[in-house]
């Protein structure tokens, strides 16, 4: 009886109803928490663990050592099927993937270890893992240190004497890097110039002969004065080379196999089962710092994403600036100076329902207009010269950010309107009965009040634009940008270059990629990153909102 | 400007007015002209520049429609330019053919003679000629596919002289000079394919992957074909040619016409009783043909031209009556092959006289006895043009290697240029929209597939598949999201105690902020694989979810007062949080044991075996993702609409005795229902153009059907994955723009009629 009145109270629809809400908050934040811990606890150093795994009866056990990744239920049957020895009482078991690293030796660096066939682990203290700029991560032991083919150090006792020498080894690395990426580069951007006005030469026709010979002459001596410089950067270059490949180590595998190292390709060495709680921290804030700053290696699936960061900034930063006063204006337009009608009542529908129109479809759009037909034709009439290579005609950073203003229109208008609609008229009369002209007012009294809202819709613009992948993907973003769409050389911005995004990335390493178990923790990093950045974009758009909604609620009190 | 000193000179203001300094007339009155004249540019520049705004988002419709545009172009051919026919009357002619630069013609005439002839003026240029052994004649000729340039003369002996035309560029000084010449590929002695020597009364020749089929009926009516094909020594460098010969039995009828495919065992007769007789080599059933059908309706209809398009899989049949048919090979369950009529194409109204293919697609142009040149194309069951390009019936057609020229012979030896302009032929409503019976397909199909491995390949450009993959996408998207986001939509408006909403809130915009390609990375790389391994934990969830919390209502119902009173109403949700984490965790634990209880250990097998298909990345997996990134759009929406219904009106509910539910569900929900419309229109809209889940969650194949363990293709993963690598301008690319414009167009309309249904709801609510 009592239930039935229970059920007719309404009271369980109340519960499921609520239940919804918990799902969706356990989902939101369920997933926040996944990205956050995957994405952190990669770069904590994990213990290198040993053990025997025995494959089948008849053969001899094998010794691995490697990184625990993670574990999965997984019934005997499966492992069964997938050629085990499992025998068959087991209905339930564990398997374990284990990083073993050492691609170089073993050619795979990831393999599952089914429980039942494993022995007990253990944490050999000597254990080292190696970061390296080829082959991915070393596991294994360190036996010699050596400097100029000598040996110096044997065995553990290496330990010090090797980690100055990698520093140094890093520097060196950094100085190669330096040469390469910033004097080489610019040499190269001057050559393809001289390329360019050589070919512009070639097409003037009616040119006096002994002039185009004269300037040829001229572009000639150019090029052999920027070769010259070529070469002499080039012998620093090598010669530092020659000093990076000075030291070297020998490692021990697991299996017992000896590798001579060259310390220029080890970016970092660490024994994780011998450090403490300070040294791990220091080298989880390294790691971190390492992957925020760093460049991509291995396709993608080693080394940082600066890159990616930079240019999802400096795209956003373009975009911004021609959102902003389109937005604005266009807003202005609608709420103060257009007749407030069925038309601008129409117009104002539609430039909110573009906000909802799919993203691709601006990237095709973007495709289409800005870059076959504007692009196109501004090859045509300026960069002749470099065709039928495109400058312009090809995806590249300015069309991508203005395919993304075009996409986050809608947001910027629709804040900035609702900011103008929310100041009491009392403070537009006031100026008005006081003599201002309109244009006065809107300048002087009205926009200043609403800049707050044009804010708002500026940040919501930019995170919806930092997070949007699809349309990019037509207009601009390649996996590997080898330079920065910002350098040292004229005119240091240069937007026809193709650019790395966040977004793009986590798609291409998460899905592109060769070796899936190995870029998998990055993917999940990267995803930290910009959750990061879009969270805290929106925390600063719903706060700034919500104090303007408090000033204006005690102002027009 | 002026203005900016006078805020910065405030406090002289007083001392200015007191020495009585104020501007004088003619200063302000110049002051205020220029403030009006800031005031009218201000106005200008703005609404200019608005406008100017809103008309570039204007554009954006426009311009998708115009890249569309060309394709409803329809088809033209003009004459470029006519002579008589280079080389004189007499002698027949066999063939034609122009390089693809259209600067050099050939004629090949019956007299063994070959001309090349420049192409502007029709004067002659080479002449060269087929070697025919004294006391011999040439009794027949066979082409190849108009790209393989190859030629065969039947002589009196049975044997053949094999040639090819070829253009050789010559770029000497940076200028382009085609320079035309006969090859002998197999020699210029005849090769013999009659072991008894008798003439060849009609021959054919293919140029296969593997060497060179002839096929010939001899004047005795014996079928014959010949394999020819070369191999090149490694060591010497010399080339051998080995020979296979195939004696097919008696013609089974009065023989017109020979055919043979490139695989080089598919033959075709053609004979006079208006019958099609198909030979397999490889499948031989009795001495004589494999398959013949009748291909002409009565007796008075009889074949009057058959050629092979493209591929050398289809074959069109010109008939006298005027009237067109494609046929093709089918395999019917014992993988045997029966010639099957395909289609019919526009009838011309004069007998068919040749048939002119295309070099790199499937199309094809026929001529007939009055003049007329008619432009068809298969796989879109078009007729692009039928047109009369002279006065007489059009002996020989040929088209230009790029198809954008014809050259067409008629009666009174007046050879004339045309310039056809057809770039888009592959386009129709039927090629987009309706089953269409592709080559080598046991029946008509819908068919996605843009490019293949060869260029004989023929391109499927079904919507349907992608339409419908769009539409189940967003059906599981919305199967999840809907009661989720409506649900909690009502309790957040309605029961949530106010500190609990203004944490949900801005989660759920946070929600709505999260870039899809992170979720589409989630769904693919952790749900996906997630799912596959814990099915039976995913569908208990799905299932007892709501029994759970049912059962932990009536659970609390039943707990003394005291401890009910603890907790404030509009709490409820926050009690359920440990509630249905401790069950999803209790589900995951127990699922692989389930497993093996009831599904032999892996239930992905067990599935399989049962007979269901399961992709690792699937409708499932995009379900969950995309009503994840759904779920916010829809509950702020109808959140909105449900919180904004007057209060006096559920006052009134509740003061006549109604409980809360009753008023929820009698009062509320019927006033917001259009909101919540809406709210759900719009979150389709979402759902339909999503890209980056669909991407990265779904295998993106383009398969019929709704199985939930399947994936897809939909329309916006198709254009992100297929644009970047199509060619500007081509078919393919406009029907990526079609499908951009088709899903702003269904957008835009959703998310308009949702928006006037929100602005109407809002005048009501004021109105109450």
């Amino acid at each position: 009886m009592k239930t039935r009145q229970w059920i007719k109270s309404g009271s369980p629809w109340i519960w499921l109803t609520g239940g919804m809400i918990s799902l969706s908050m356990i989902m939101v934040f369920g997933l926040l928490a996944l990205i956050a811990v995957r994405g952190l606890g990669h770069f904590w150093p994990s213990p290198v663990v040993e053990f025997e795994f025995q494959a089948t009866t008849e053969t001899e056990p094998a010794r691995i050592l490697g990184i625990p990744m993670r574990s999965q239920n997984v019934s005997g049957y499966v492992l069964r099927e997938s050629g085990h020895q499992i025998p068959e009482e087991i209905e339930l078991t564990q398997r374990f993937l284990i990083k073993q690293g050492n691609r170089d030796l073993t050619g795979r660096d990831f393999a599952w270890y089914p429980e039942p066939l494993i022995t007990e682990w253990i944490t050999p203290q000597e254990a080292m893992v190696i970061e390296r700029r080829e082959w991915g991560d070393f596991i294994g032991f360190l036996r010699e240190v050596k400097k100029d083919g000598e040996v110096i150090a044997e065995g553990l006792a290496g330990r010090e004497d090797l980690l100055p020498l990698v520093d140094r080894a890093n520097e060196l690395a950094g100085a190669i890097n330096r040469i390469e990426r910033f004097q080489i580069g610019g040499l190269n951007l001057q050559i393809e110039r001289i390329r360019l006005a050589e070919r512009s030469l070639s097409r003037a026709v009616d040119l006096d002969p002994e002039e185009r010979r004269l300037r040829m002459a001229e572009f000639q001596a150019e090029r052999d004065e920027l070769e010259r410089q070529f070469e002499v950067l080039n012998a620093e270059r090598l010669e530092l080379m020659q000093q990076m490949r000075r030291d070297s180590l020998v490692a021990e595998s697991m299996d017992g196999r000896r590798l001579e190292i060259p310390l220029a390709n080890v970016v970092h060495v660490h024994w994780p089962n011998d450090m403490n709680l300070v040294e791990k921290i220091g080298h989880y804030v390294t790691m971190i710092w390492n992957f925020l700053s760093g460049f991509p290696r291995e396709a993608n699936t080693e080394g940082g994403i600066f890159p990616a960061i930079f240019g999802t900034v400096l795209m956003v930063i373009l975009m911004s600036i021609v959102v902003t006063p389109m937005g604005v204006m266009a807003a202005i337009y609608l709420r103060e100076y257009a007749k407030q009608g069925p038309m601008v009542r129409l117009v104002r529908i539609c430039v909110n329902n573009l906000a909802g129109v799919p993203s691709i479809v601006f990237g095709v759009f973007g495709l289409a207009f800005f870059i076959y037909f504007v692009g196109g034709n501004l090859d045509r009439i300026f960069y002749q010269d470099a065709l039928p290579a495109p400058t312009f005609g090809t995806p590249g950073l300015l069309w991508a950010s203005l395919t993304l203003a075009l996409l986050t229109l809608p947001v910027v208008i629709v804040s900035t309107e609702e900011g103008l609609a929310r100041i009491p008229s009392t403070i537009r009369h006031g100026s008005l009965a006081l003599g201002a002209t309109k244009a006065e007012t809107l300048w002087r009294t009205v926009i200043p009040l609403s800049t707050p809202a044009m804010m708002t819709g500026l940040i919501l613009a930019v995170a919806r634009a930092a997070g949007e992948v699809a349309p990019l993907m037509l207009v601009g973003v390649v996996k590997l940008a080898p330079n920065l769409p910002v350098d040292g050389h004229f005119p240091y911005l240069h937007l026809e270059r193709k650019f790395m995004h966040l977004g793009f990335h986590i798609y291409d390493v998460g899905f592109q990629s060769p070796n899936v178990e190995a870029s998998r923790p990055l993917v999940y990093a990267t995803a930290l990153v910009l959750v990061l950045i879009i969270i805290t974009l929106n925390l600063t758009a719903i706060t700034i909102r919500n104090y303007l909604r408090e000033k204006y609620r005690s102002e027009s009190d | 400007m002026k203005n900016g000193s006078s805020s910065s000179s405030e406090s002289s203001h007083a001392l200015d007015k007191l020495s009585g300094a104020m501007p004088d007339a003619t200063s302000r009155a110049s002051l205020r002209k220029f403030r009006a004249a800031k005031d009218v540019s201000a106005k200008y520049f703005v609404s200019s520049g608005g406008l100017a705004v809103v008309i570039a988002l204007a554009l954006i419709f426009f311009f998708l429609f115009i890249e569309l545009v060309p394709v409803f172009a329809p088809a033209k051919i003009q004459q470029n330019t006519a002579y008589d026919v280079p080389g004189g009357p007499d002698a027949r002619t066999l063939l034609l053919d122009m390089d693809r630069f259209q600067e050099v013609g050939v004629r090949y005439r019956a007299n063994g003679e070959v001309l090349f002839f420049d192409l502007a003026t029709g004067a002659p240029n080479v002449l060269k000629a087929i070697p025919v052994p004294e006391a011999l004649e040439i009794h027949s000729f066979g082409e190849g596919q108009p790209r393989s340039n190859m030629v065969a003369f039947g002589l009196s002996d049975g044997t053949v002289v094999l040639a090819r035309h070829q253009f050789e560029l010559d770029w000497t000084d940076n200028i382009r000079t085609v320079v035309p010449d006969l090859i002998f590929p197999y020699g210029s002695d005849p090769v013999p394919i009659d072991p008894l020597g008798q003439p060849l009364q009609h021959i054919a020749v293919q140029r296969g992957s593997a060497g060179t089929a002839v096929a010939a009926v001899t004047k005795d009516s014996r079928v014959l074909l010949v394999q020819l094909a070369t191999r090149t020594n490694f060591m010497t460098g010399e080339t051998e040619v080995t020979t296979r010969k195939h004696d097919l039995g008696p013609a089974p009828g009065d023989v017109s016409q020979v055919l043979i495919a490139s695989n080089m065992t598919d033959l075709y007769l053609a004979d006079a009783s208006g019958k099609l007789h198909f030979y397999d080599i490889l499948r031989r059933s009795g001495d004589g043909p494999n398959h013949s059908l009748a291909v002409v309706p009565d007796a008075s209809v009889s074949i009057t031209a058959v050629d092979f398009l493209l591929g050398t899989v289809s074959v069109v049949v010109g008939r006298s009556d005027g009237s067109l048919a494609q046929y093709f090979p089918v395999r019917d369950e014992e993988n045997r092959r029966f010639i099957t009529h395909i289609r019919d194409f526009e009838s011309h109204t004069a007998p068919i006289t040749t048939l002119a293919t295309e070099y790199t697609r499937k199309g094809f142009a026929a001529a007939d006895a009055s003049g007329a040149v008619g432009l068809h194309f298969p796989t879109s069951e078009r007729t692009l043009l039928l047109q009369p390009v002279a006065e007489n019936s059009i002996d020989v057609l040929a088209f230009s290697p790029t198809n954008a020229a014809l050259l067409a012979l008629d009666e009174t030896k007046n050879l004339r240029l045309l310039d056809v302009d057809n770039p888009h032929p592959e386009v129709s409503i039927s090629a987009l929209w309706q089953r269409v019976w592709y080559e080598g397909r046991s029946g008509p199909d819908f068919v996605w597939q843009s490019s293949g491995a060869t260029d004989e390949f023929e391109p499927k450009f079904s919507q349907m598949p992608l339409t419908l993959g769009t539409l189940k996408a967003s059906f599981y998207a919305m199967l999840i999201a809907m009661p989720l986001a409506v649900l909690g939509a009502i309790y957040a408006a309605y029961f949530m105690s106010p500190k609990m909403r203004s944490v949900v809130k801005p989660s759920i915009e946070l929600m709505e902020a999260l870039p899809t390609v992170i979720l589409g990375f989630l769904a693919g790389l952790w749900l996906a694989p997630f799912v596959e391994n814990n099915l039976p934990a995913v569908f208990s969830i799905v299932v007892f979810m709501p029994v759970l919390m049912l059962a932990t209502a009536f659970i609390w119902s039943i707990l003394p007062q005291r401890v009910r009173l603890l907790v404030p109403d509009g709490w409820e949700a926050a009690m359920l949080v440990p509630v249905i984490l401790f069950f999803g965790w209790f589900c995951i634990t127990l699922s692989p044991y389930i497993e093996v209880w009831f599904f032999d250990g892996s239930t992905r097998q067990w599935l399989t075996e049962v007979g269901i298909t399961y992709d690792q990345r699937n409708a499932l997996v995009v379900g969950l993702a995309m009503g994840f990134a759904v779920i916010p759009t829809i509950f702020s929406i109808a959140e909105d609409a449900i919180f904004n219904v007057p209060k006096h009106l559920t006052q009134g509910s509740l003061a006549l005795g109604a409980t809360p539910w009753q008023t929820v569900t009698r009062v509320v929900l019927l006033t917001a229902s259009p909101g919540i419309f809406s709210a759900i229109m719009i979150g389709f809209g979402r759902a339909v153009g999503e890209t980056m889940i669909v991407l990265m969650a779904t295998g993106n194949s383009p398969v019929m059907n709704f199985n939930i363990f399947e994936g897809m293709r939909t329309l916006s993963a198709n254009i992100a994955v297929e644009l970047p690598e199509t060619a500007v301008g081509s078919t393919h690319y406009r029907i990526l723009f079609l499908a951009a414009l088709v899903l702003f167009v269904l957008t835009f309309f959703v998310n308009t009629a949702a928006e006037i249904v929100r602005q109407r709801l809002r005048k009501k609510y004021s109105s109450l």
